[in-house]
């Protein structure tokens, strides 16, 4: 698998994106990444704050037009 | 040495999920939260659609609860599941269309299904004896838990002492003692037990966390019912209800009209499956038309478009309308005067 793993959550309203990223996320070893590519302004906080409470790392947020792309890397 | 017990807590994001999961943390338990989502939560979707809502601190609060708690949580997404509980509640509706009973025992069946999968101990969950007229009441509450199947698995440390022995506490896993005896709808003890803790930041008292107990909501997810001629709905549905005005001038179609920008580009995303209406010639709202429309009812419709235009007191406004299929079309209409708005249309 690739270290890399791209979710597309665009359309979808918090917390639906954190909902496809935790369930994501169980299939994915240490290490490895998701970026993801929302939609819904509200996973600029949402994202991180279910990273902070599940040891998981954001690696970057940025915002292009009206989406929002935050890579995060899997926590041990 | 003792084995260290793990329970997993119903968190809501209100006051009361964090205080009984806080109160057994307190006791060494190691806990974890579950949150469900059903598509008719209030917070999260209706903050982003609203542009307005934007200035308000945007957070969920299960994330922010369990953030603050220092545990981990698992959102659960129950949106087809739940369909079941809302459209054939074998306690029936509260005051609207909340099936609050049947709600809580799925909710705590799920969570009984979660500990067994996960091996867990036992459930936690922030519910009072007498704060809700139908799922928190001292003969409900035990409904709760036999149909549930959790049985003596669930504990509400906010009001256990007023409840039988779980097996949590039999077992010594709990002190009973440290529980507490909370009642009624009072919110006093919840904020004392807040401020003992150190907790200032929490969100509003449970309760306005579902629009299944919004009047407004629910009649408009009754007329939905009404005209579609069945009891059924899928996640676009309640999404809409969610968003603008709902107006029905007629039983084969109605018009969703944004209320401001933020609805505006939330509605943008549906112009594909409806055919949708705007104001070209003066600044207006994106409408929806959900139904079969004939072309002279487009026409009404595009008519009570215009009068949500700031073309409102024009004798003509320009509109456009979009069909399914990408078929664009510019008109002259004269918009409705106030006294044609009949208030029967308005859901």
């Amino acid at each position: 698998m690739s270290n890399r793993v791209r979710l597309d959550a665009r359309r979808l309203l918090c917390p639906l994106p954190v909902i496809k990223m935790q369930n994501m996320a169980s299939d994915l070893r240490p290490g490895q990444e998701i970026e993801a590519v929302c939609t819904d302004p509200g996973v600029l906080h949402d994202i991180p704050a279910w990273c902070r409470i599940n040891g998981h790392e954001v690696l970057e947020s940025k915002s292009d037009r009206n989406e929002y792309i935050l890579i995060i890397r899997i926590g041990g | 040495m003792n084995q260290q017990r793990k329970a997993v807590a119903l968190i809501s994001g209100g006051l009361d999920s964090l205080l009984s999961a806080r109160v057994v943390m307190e006791q060494g338990v190691h806990v974890e939260g579950i949150n469900f989502f059903t598509g008719f939560c209030v917070e999260g979707h209706t903050h982003a659609i609203r542009k307005r809502e934007r200035a308000r601190p945007k957070r969920n609060n299960a994330l922010w609860t369990a953030e603050q708690l220092g545990i981990k949580l698992h959102i659960i997404d129950i949106i087809e599941e739940y369909k079941d509980v809302l459209l054939h509640p074998r306690y029936g509706y509260g005051a609207h269309l909340n099936p609050c009973l049947d709600c809580k025992i799925f909710m705590v069946k799920k969570a009984a299904e979660w500990i067994e999968k996960n091996e867990f101990d036992f459930i936690v969950t922030g519910e009072v004896v007498g704060q809700r007229p139908m799922s928190q009441r001292k003969d409900t509450m035990p409904v709760v838990a036999q149909e549930s199947g959790a049985e003596d698995l669930l504990l509400r440390p906010l009001c256990a002492r007023n409840l039988p022995m779980t097996k949590p506490e039999r077992e010594g896993w709990i002190d009973r003692s440290k529980l507490h005896d909370f009642s009624g709808r009072t919110r006093k003890p919840q904020i004392e037990l807040a401020e003992k803790f150190g907790i200032t930041d929490f969100a509003q008292p449970a309760g306005g966390c579902c629009f299944l107990t919004d009047e407004q909501y629910s009649s408009k997810l009754s007329d939905l019912w009404k005209y579609r001629g069945e009891r059924r709905y899928d996640f676009d549905d309640i999404m809409l209800l969610k968003v603008g005005r709902h107006i029905r001038p007629a039983s084969n179609y109605k018009l969703i009209i944004a209320r401001e920008e933020g609805e505006v580009n939330f509605l943008q995303g549906y112009k594909k499956e409806y055919l949708s209406i705007k104001t070209i010639s003066h600044m207006g709202p994106l409408a929806l038309i959900d139904g079969k429309p004939s072309e002279e009812q487009v026409l009404e419709a595009a008519a009570i478009v215009a009068r949500f235009s700031k073309g409102k007191m024009e004798d003509r406004v320009e509109v456009e309308i979009t069909r399914q299929g990408g078929e664009v079309q510019h008109l002259l209409i004269k918009p409705l005067k106030p006294q044609e708005m009949k208030p029967e249309w308005m859901l």
